[in-house]
């Protein structure tokens, strides 16, 4: 690749991220460099309700912006003057919390005459990659699992994405916020039950792991979700209690299962030497761990990012923008949200000319 | 000094830019564009705060304020506008008015010697409307904005006219909703606004805004945020009986 803009050490990007309940915002140097990385989480706002609130993640984008950018600003040590451009997520996500970041991102930049490119949230997951492993490049494999998004997506090379699998029903997290919130654990669910299982016997039931046969890589949810519940209730009829910790513990062995299994096939059928992780839900241990194992034994370079650029941050949105920008893309001030945003797609951001 | 006022609220992106200097109260209008189309204000607003820019050879920072309509009215609409003077003021390092937007919407009507009602409809059976009058050229809240009913407001109107107003104007996307209603309930003198007239108009939100500023009235960027007169579905409903559902699916 070329970087025909500016010397790439020193390119400095702001990177904006509203697109589900964090409002976040950071600087990065040199691509990969993280000088500060803010995030304002709404969860307690949004913990009674089960989940997250569109309308009132939206307001509370609003209320927080101004600080959180200036704050990533000062933690940074640099000033609006010193940045090169401003990164901003554009989708996938929440159509009215995109649109908080979006506004605010090409209005900052049109007032301080700084190129705007729009960022794809999923790609900005895959590239936190770059932060914590330093040395590497594409190609690689990379398993994205969040609360909205379960895919299997080949990194072709910086800013080119080849999705090789997708969940045909609920995301990783989506399970996980359902089993959590029937067992009793509440809302979220990914943390609540990684910590429960640790006391847990994964062995306890036996839940299903579901292929889906037009592709074999896809992944499927919403059977063993349906196979959790339905003990649950079986459980209720005969008047029996459950355990917790096996429940969880059990549930989570069948999702690990699940994404392992699928990612180490599609793997080992393309000969991938390099794999990672990206996503809300590659901050579980026991995920982080098995895939760990697994690409040891078949000899594959496993790379996972510090669990703080697993869940929503700014930070790898400044980094894929950079590789954006230095691949030559702009948005200019028509950039729109776009909720349904597909990997390895881009809507209003093109090559300057 | 300059200001640039943004409304946002409804289907209408409009903006325009003020000139004049203070104490003075004469100022001048340098440019204004308005736009009724269905593209969504994400991406017409600012390209037209850029061109009226180019237009008439300003910068960001020539502003000493962003006056934004500051709602009620469609959230997402509102949010659009505001994030835009936030970031705005932000660079420029200068503060924010908040002009009601109904206040803002009746002020098309500066002068006239009828209550002014303005009318937005909100959904739901509500609108979000206020009374406004002017008195020796200034203007007078009657009844502050709100989110009510339309009978509500109706009422409101029929007490006032039966105290002295010389009838009433009815503008705004919810005249145009509302109208055969308000023609088969208004027992009193009425009328509704022309076309040019009968929506949000950023040159109104200016003027209103440099009398503001004149007086004080500005808050910073960081703490500016929209004014919705209306919780959130979830806030509503309370969390027992709200489903995520509803909403994300």
């Amino acid at each position: 690749m070329s970087f025909n803009t500016k010397d790439n050490s020193k390119l400095l990007v702001l990177g904006i991220e509203s697109s589900c309940d964090e409002t976040a915002a950071s600087v990065v140097r040199g691509c990969r460099e993280v000088l500060s990385n803010v995030i304002y989480s709404q969860i307690d706002l949004h913990t009674i309700y089960g989940g997250v609130v569109p309308e009132i993640a939206s307001r509370g984008h609003i209320e927080k912006i101004n600080q959180v950018v200036k704050s990533a600003l000062d933690e940074a040590k640099v000033s609006l003057k010193d940045i090169d451009a401003i990164a901003v997520t554009y989708g996938p996500g929440l159509v009215g919390a995109l649109l908080v970041g979006v506004a605010h991102a090409k209005a900052l930049g049109w007032a301080a005459g700084i190129p705007v490119v729009g960022v794809n949230h999923i790609e900005g997951h895959i590239c936190a990659n770059y932060i914590d492993n330093i040395s590497l490049e594409p190609p690689f494999m990379c398993l994205v699992a969040s609360g909205g998004h379960s895919h299997l997506v080949n990194v072709e090379d910086y800013g080119k994405y080849e999705i090789i699998a997708r969940t045909r029903d609920d995301a990783a997290g989506e399970a996980f916020d359902k089993v959590a919130r029937a067992i009793g654990l509440g809302y979220p669910g990914g943390p609540k039950i990684d910590r429960e299982a640790r006391n847990g016997n994964p062995d306890a039931i036996s839940f299903p792991r579901a292929n889906v046969r037009e592709n074999e890589y896809d992944f499927s949810f919403s059977g063993l979700k349906s196979a959790v519940l339905n003990y649950l209730n079986a459980c209720n009829m005969k008047g029996e209690s459950f355990d917790v910790a096996d429940v969880a513990a059990s549930f989570q062995s069948a999702a690990i299962d699940i994404l392992v299994g699928h990612s180490m096939q599609a793997a080992a059928d393309r000969g991938v030497k390099k794999f990672a992780i990206a996503g809300g839900v590659a901050s579980n241990s026991a995920l982080r761990q098995a895939l760990e194992n697994e690409c040891e034994k078949r000899e594959i370079e496993f790379m996972k990012p510090s669990p703080v650029y697993c869940t929503d941050n700014a930070a790898m949105i400044g980094v894929a923008g950079s590789y954006e920008y230095n691949l030559g893309y702009r948005s200019d001030l028509t950039l729109n949200a776009v909720p349904n945003l597909s990997i390895g797609k881009r809507e209003g951001v093109s090559k300057k000319s | 000094m300059k200001i640039l006022a943004i409304d946002s609220s409804g289907l209408v992106a409009s903006a325009a830019i003020w000139e004049g200097e203070l104490p003075a109260n004469e100022g001048r209008i340098l440019a204004v564009s308005s736009t009724d189309y269905k593209k969504t204000h994400s991406q017409t607003l600012l390209p037209m705060i850029d061109h009226l820019c180019r237009d008439t050879d300003c910068k960001a920072d020539d502003f000493d304020a962003v006056a934004v309509s500051v709602g009620p009215g469609s959230f997402t609409g509102l949010r659009i506008g505001s994030a835009t003077a936030k970031a705005i003021a932000l660079v420029s390092d200068i503060p924010v008015i908040e002009v009601p937007t109904l206040m803002g919407l009746a002020y098309n009507f500066w002068g006239s010697d009828r209550l002014v009602c303005p009318l937005m409809d909100a959904r739901r059976n509500q609108v979000y409307t206020g009374l406004y009058a002017f008195e020796n050229g200034d203007m007078v809240t009657v009844k502050d904005q709100t989110a009510t009913g339309l009978d509500e407001i109706l009422d409101a109107v029929r007490k006032e006219c039966e105290k002295k107003c010389k009838g009433v104007i009815f503008l705004g996307d919810g005249a145009d909703a509302y109208r055969e209603e308000i023609k088969k309930l208004a027992d009193f003198d009425h009328v509704f606004a022309p076309p040019h007239l009968n929506r949000q108009d950023a040159s109104g939100v200016a003027v209103i805004a440099a009398g503001m500023y004149r007086e004080g009235k500005t808050v910073s960027a960081d703490d500016h945020k929209p004014v919705y007169l209306r919780t959130s579905q979830a806030e509503r409903e309370g969390a027992k009986n709200f489903d995520l559902r509803s909403v994300n699916s």
